[in-house]
């Protein structure tokens, strides 16, 4: 596969304050990459650099093979902003019209792309109308402009409803099928899991993680909980065979690494007349997360 | 590149049209020139000169204020604007030049000023030919302060970009707007009278007075007019000067403020970091 975005040891502050310390990814045409991080780990920053809207310090970028923001690498990237703005005198056609224009596409498509992003209805009404929604998706509709190469989406689904989110994703899947590289951003891994490839995971301006979903359960190693219910009268028995349970309202929670899960299920199921019910509860994606952005310290 | 230039500039137009930035510039044009060609008309009788080269010495002075004035008006939102909205990032990831950007804008900004020059000013020239057929010897100075017009609106036009870019709030553009017409209009007249009086026939009126008055646009243009016309007699003020300053060296300011102004719009532009 060939690399469509390849970075290497980026580096880039802000008056003293590192936005983003040596950060290296690489994302292949084809593949769907989710940038996650909370408010102000550097997803944003890292994109703007991509883009070349900000100057990186140090470290190298390449873009579809050429410098980030010149001339070559903007006619193969399209961008969706984070909250997407346009000027509120102007109609969505008009908008998209211009659009088309400054890419040297030919004009006659607009329409066809406002209907694409479900814009159909509202194509002559002024933007200002609209609502965060409508114009998330006027923004939507603007990325798909020329079959770009490379797609740059900063929180892409933020004000879309749910039938619109799974719309968006079925139209990225189209564009990856077609050999576009996608690197979106997220701050909720629930919702990308299933969409992307690959996951990065940036906290403090530092790559922490990367990988499939599976890869980084694996790597984050965190403990499996297990909730047992135990027959009437057999708590302190029980209490007494796994002494790392505590009492919970009326069960008892117990929670072990993911190598003595085996272990630890063989042992209960000894005790198996003693014990109502049990649930085992694996680390959920919210847990994987956390323990990767909250390392370092935060 | 042309392509470029022209789509933002249908979509500057647009904006312009929704806002009722051209209908305030024509309709501003149209009550100075109607006003200044009723109250100007008096006193052609003795000049020798047609009625209408008399309305246009009076609409010359008329524009070197009110023509900044609309220009500035008009673009401080330019770059600023787009800033505040946040709609500027997601237009530089887009392939064009930002020189090309504001070209679009130039070019959308100066119609709609040429749309309203040529309003007013057509109205201010029927006015005259309706009274005295005679007038109609005076088309050439009309024209050529038409086109002159244009150009210094372009001049403040680019100018205004160059403010907009600086300030990159929308409020604090509006302001070095403001603050830059009443200089330049206003006070850089004034202040190089104080010193001229005050220098009394020294090195500073025979030396840096001319350079003084065709490095500044709106008196660049004002001089050309006057001197073209040669109707310097009908204005007051600076009329005296123009006669030591040959027309070449006036027309060469007129010709080159656009392109400089561009220029600095450009270089202001460029340093802007979305």
């Amino acid at each position: 596969m060939t690399s469509t975005l390849t970075i290497s040891h980026l580096t880039k502050s802000f008056g003293g304050v590192k936005a983003l310390s040596d950060v290296s990814l690489h994302v292949a045409a084809g593949e769907r990459v989710a940038l996650l991080g909370h408010n102000g780990a550097g997803k944003s920053t890292l994109m703007k650099v991509i883009l070349g809207l900000i100057a990186a310090d140090s470290g190298e970028i390449s873009v579809c093979g050429a410098a980030p923001g010149g001339a070559a690498a903007r006619a193969k990237v399209a961008y969706l902003p984070e909250n997407a703005t346009f000027h509120s005198a102007l109609t969505g056609l008009e908008q998209i019209t211009y659009y088309l224009r400054l890419r040297g596409e030919n004009t006659s498509g607009a329409m066809a792309l406002l209907d694409k992003v479900g814009l159909g209805h509202a194509a002559k009404r002024r933007i200002g109308t609209y609502s965060k929604g409508m114009r998330q998706r006027v923004g939507l509709a603007q990325t798909l402009i020329g079959r770009p190469d490379f797609l740059v989406l900063d929180e892409p689904t933020s004000g879309l409803d749910p039938v619109s989110r799974r719309d968006f994703y079925a139209l990225l899947d189209r564009l990856a099928a077609e050999g576009a590289a996608i690197l979106l951003s997220s701050h909720a891994l629930t919702e990308v899991e299933a969409r992307t490839d690959r996951l990065l995971i940036l906290s403090g301006g530092q790559m922490v993680a990367t990988g499939s979903l599976p890869d980084l359960r694996r790597e984050a190693a965190l403990p499996v909980a297990m909730h047992i219910t135990t027959r009437k009268g057999y708590d302190a028995d029980i209490l007494a065979a796994l002494p790392n349970a505590i009492r919970v309202g009326g069960a008892l929670h117990l929670t072990c690494s993911q190598e003595d899960k085996l272990g630890t299920l063989a042992q209960i199921s000894g005790l198996k007349n003693k014990v109502a019910d049990i649930d085992v509860i694996p680390p959920s994606l919210e847990d994987i997360y956390s323990h990767f952005s909250r390392r370092d310290g935060q | 590149m042309i392509a470029r230039i022209l789509a933002t500039a249908i979509t500057e137009a647009h904006i312009a049209r929704r806002n009722r930035w051209v209908l305030i510039a024509v309709v501003l044009m149209v009550v100075f020139s109607l006003v200044l060609s009723a109250v100007g008309s008096a006193p052609s009788g003795g000049l020798g000169a047609d009625p209408l080269s008399i309305t246009v010495a009076s609409l010359t002075s008329l524009s070197v204020y009110l023509v900044p004035l609309v220009a500035l008006l008009m673009s401080f939102d330019a770059v600023a604007g787009e800033v505040e909205r946040g709609t500027l990032p997601l237009l530089l990831t887009y392939p064009v030049a930002r020189w090309e950007i504001l070209a679009g804008k130039l070019v959308a900004h100066t119609g709609i000023l040429v749309i309203a020059l040529v309003a007013g000013y057509g109205a201010a020239a029927l006015i005259a030919v309706v009274g005295d057929p005679a007038a109609a010897a005076g088309v050439g100075a009309l024209w050529r302060l038409t086109w002159t017009s244009a150009l210094l609106g372009a001049t403040f036009l680019g100018i205004g970009y160059a403010l907009s870019s600086l300030a990159r709030r929308t409020s604090g553009a509006a302001g070095l707007a403001i603050g830059l017409w009443l200089g330049l209009v206003v006070l850089y007249d004034l202040a190089l009278l104080a010193a001229v009086v005050a220098d009394d026939g020294g090195i500073f009126t025979t030396q840096f007075f001319p350079t003084a008055l065709l490095a500044n646009p709106a008196d660049a243009f004002r001089l050309f007019n006057l001197t073209a016309s040669q109707a310097t007699s009908a204005a007051s003020g600076i009329g005296a000067a123009a006669t030591s300053i040959a027309l070449w060296q006036s027309l060469v300011s007129v010709l080159c403020w656009p392109l400089v102004a561009l220029g600095l719009a450009t270089l202001a532009f460029r340093k802007v970091q979305p």
